[in-house]
């Protein structure tokens, strides 16, 4: 088990009056689990994302990751998980633009305090695993959009993170790259990474064991694609 | 060290903007550079005025209370013995600090030395022999008295080359008669003197102070000096001293001399007479003047460093921009793991890299217009050393100050903002 969410609610105030986005949120995902997340625009799934980020808090309920209760993690604290424990693939990459393919996947480490040589060799290994090793000295304006996310993803592995979380990963790529990326999340999966993805689409849902549908904030029953490791949701 | 080399990185991206930006404190430190680069080169130059370097001169006067005993228009002071040249020669250059002494009588703004032709209105010496070696006057033309001059009571004269023009115009002088008073001397030299111990005269002040010196001078052997003017006339002392910052102490330590042993009844608390002996302290005028220049100069430096908060303030501006732009970044990098405390480093050492870099520029600018100022003034050039460092460090103190509201921002953005913001 590496999270559980308990009865997590998260609301922001808009004016005066409190707006519920999430209402009521309880799951737990186990280590090597693959789950995609679905569901209808503004129905709060990149909240969700950002709570299990540890980009955010709850306002209410408990979230655990990996043992630990994030809710009372200092700011200091919430960093170093979110570079220890996490790893984030955004929509649209999020890659520095000034920075290299191969400073860009640097970035995480430099944070964790790596000593430069290890950096570099611990980023040239996650390009190369990503098949990006023609690529390393590119600035990402010189990349397509697939090897862009493709570096992406190698930032969020070079730190070796227990969890992914991916925010409609494949939203600015064509079916093709969309395909790639795909893949490259079941070899990660395989590996024992655990995946959270987010998508509109039921093609790319469809990659992942699980799917979870999150409707105006509260979350519906899950739906095995495959065979179910164990109990993945509890209500 | 990653964080500087992401500093300069930035800057280098947007040039135009971190040069305008830079342009408040580079104007900043500039000014002050060279308002205290001039102000040295003042204070080199006052002191060079009144000392002339390397002269190492001062005089010690017969002053009546607090003036100058003006032999001129007054009798012969009672009570104060006329000098022993010989006795007192010894005793005085055996004083520590004091090389040479020469003793001599004058007289101011005379109108008795003539020629045919015109009249001299300078100064008139009777010197003895050491004197043109104390007070730097080599002979150039002719030549200095001998000691059978003094011995025979030759009536001899020697000119300054002001005398000299005055009196003789581009005649040769030496040979020629002047008359002083009616009597009649032989021209037998012309001396100036050695160029290092000229005062530079720049200035309508710089004159006023050399009106005096400046009006040329006739010396004549100190034993004719009677045949002229009065015997018994008490002598004054110019003391040439080892080092010039000794020259007060010296100067002092002449005049007690004088005083104890030339003025009958003498006590340091006073004289009934109101005589003393006193040294003409150049070097204390030369520091109360530094001290003037100083103090004006102290105020434009309150000014210049209005500019540098001005400065300053620009750059917390663009900074506050800076992270406004660039919230994504941020957002992004809190994300990946950077804590609040490395966030606020990158900016802080961002805004210092900024200003430290505009210092140094500033530094630049202002070595440049100090020199412009100084050939302009022909003043001469010092660059301070310490206030080049203190600049610079000043900037990267500007840079901290400035750069810490930004940065503070910088470190406080929600994350989820940032990246929600695209
Ligand atoms: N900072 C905020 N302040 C107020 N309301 C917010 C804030 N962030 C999100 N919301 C609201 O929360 C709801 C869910 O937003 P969220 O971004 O999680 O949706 P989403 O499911 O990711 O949608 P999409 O599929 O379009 O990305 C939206 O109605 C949004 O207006
Ligand atoms: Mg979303």
């Amino acid at each position: 088990m590496i999270l559980t969410l308990e009865h997590v609610c998260k609301e922001y105030t808009k004016g005066r009056e409190p707006v519920p986005v999430l209402q009521d949120i309880c799951m737990t995902v186990n280590q090597g689990d693959y789950l995609a997340i679905m569901g209808p625009s503004g129905s709060g799934k990149t909240t969700l994302m950002n709570l299990l980020g540890c980009l955010d808090v709850p306002s209410e309920g408990t979230y655990i990751l990996d043992g630990q209760d994030v809710g009372s993690l200092s700011d200091e604290a919430l960093a170093r998980v979110r570079n220890r424990l996490i790893g984030f693939v955004f929509q649209n990459f999020n890659l520095m633009p000034k920075m290299t393919a191969l400073d860009n996947v640097m970035l995480p480490l430099l944070y964790a305090g790596v000593p430069l040589r290890t950096r570099r060799r611990q980023a040239e290994e996650a390009l190369r695993l990503l098949g990006l090793e023609d690529r390393m000295h590119f600035y990402p304006n010189q990349l397509s959009g697939g090897q862009c996310q493709r570096v992406a993803i190698a930032r969020a592995i070079v730190g070796k993170p227990k969890l992914i979380l991916a925010d409609e990963p494949t939203g600015a790529l064509d079916t093709a790259s969309g395909e790639q990326i795909m893949q490259t999340f079941r070899t990660l999966n395989e590996r024992g990474i655990t995946i959270i993805m987010i998508t509109h689409e039921k093609h790319i849902a469809d990659h992942a064991d699980r799917i979870a549908h999150i409707l105006d904030g509260r979350l519906v029953e899950p739906e095995p694609v495959q065979a179910v490791k164990g109990g993945a949701f509890a209500k | 060290m990653e964080n500087i080399r992401l500093a300069f990185q930035g800057i280098w991206s947007h040039k135009m903007r971190s040069l305008l930006t830079m342009l408040g404190i580079i104007i900043g430190i500039a000014s002050i550079i060279t308002i205290v680069s001039t102000i040295k080169g003042t204070n080199e130059q006052i002191k060079e005025n009144l000392i002339g370097s390397g002269s190492n001169v001062v005089t010690v006067q017969l002053y009546q209370d607090d003036w100058a005993y003006d032999m001129s228009y007054s009798p012969i002071p009672a009570g104060v013995r006329t000098i022993d040249e010989d006795a007192m020669k010894t005793r005085l250059e055996n004083l520590s600090l004091v090389e040479q002494v020469s003793f001599y009588t004058s007289r101011n703004w005379s109108d008795f030395v003539t020629t045919p032709d015109s009249t001299f209105s300078g100064e008139v010496y009777g010197v003895d022999q050491d004197y043109f070696n104390v007070c730097g006057y080599v002979i150039g033309w002719g030549r200095n008295f001998s000691p059978a001059d003094y011995e025979n009571h030759r009536r001899v004269v020697i000119l300054d080359t002001k005398a000299a023009g005055v009196l003789f115009g581009t005649d040769d002088p030496v040979g020629g008669i002047v008359e002083i008073k009616g009597e009649p001397f032989t021209v037998v030299g012309v001396v100036e003197q050695r160029n290092s111990f000229q005062p530079t005269i720049q200035s309508y002040q710089d004159f006023y102070l050399y009106a005096d010196t400046s009006a040329g001078a006739v010396f004549l052997p100190s034993v004719c000096w009677p045949m002229v003017f009065r015997f018994d006339e008490p002598q004054s002392v110019a003391v040439k001293v080892e080092k010039t910052d000794d020259m007060t102490r010296a100067g002092q330590l002449v005049a007690e001399e004088l005083c104890k042993s030339q003025i009958i009844g003498y006590s340091p608390s006073g004289t009934q007479t109101g005589f003393a002996y006193r040294s003409e302290d150049l070097l204390l005028q030369a520091q109360q003047l530094q001290e003037l220049s100083n103090s004006t100069n102290v105020q434009l430096i309150w000014i210049a460093s209005i500019s540098l908060l001005v400065g300053g303030i620009g750059v917390m501006n663009i900074m506050l921009v800076s992270v406004t732009e660039r919230t994504a970044e941020i957002g992004l990098k809190k994300a990946l793991g950077a804590t609040k405390r490395r966030i606020r480093r990158q900016f802080l050492t961002e805004a210092s890299v900024l200003t430290s870099l505009g210092g140094l520029m500033g530094v630049g600018l202002g070595i440049v217009m100090a020199q412009v100022v100084c050939t302009y003034n022909s003043l001469p050039m010092a660059i301070s050393v310490p206030a080049i460092l203190i600049s610079v460090a000043f900037s990267v103190v500007i840079g901290l100050v400035f750069g810490m509201l930004p940065a503070m921002k910088a470190a406080n953005l929600n994350p989820i903002d940032a990246l929600r913001r695209e």
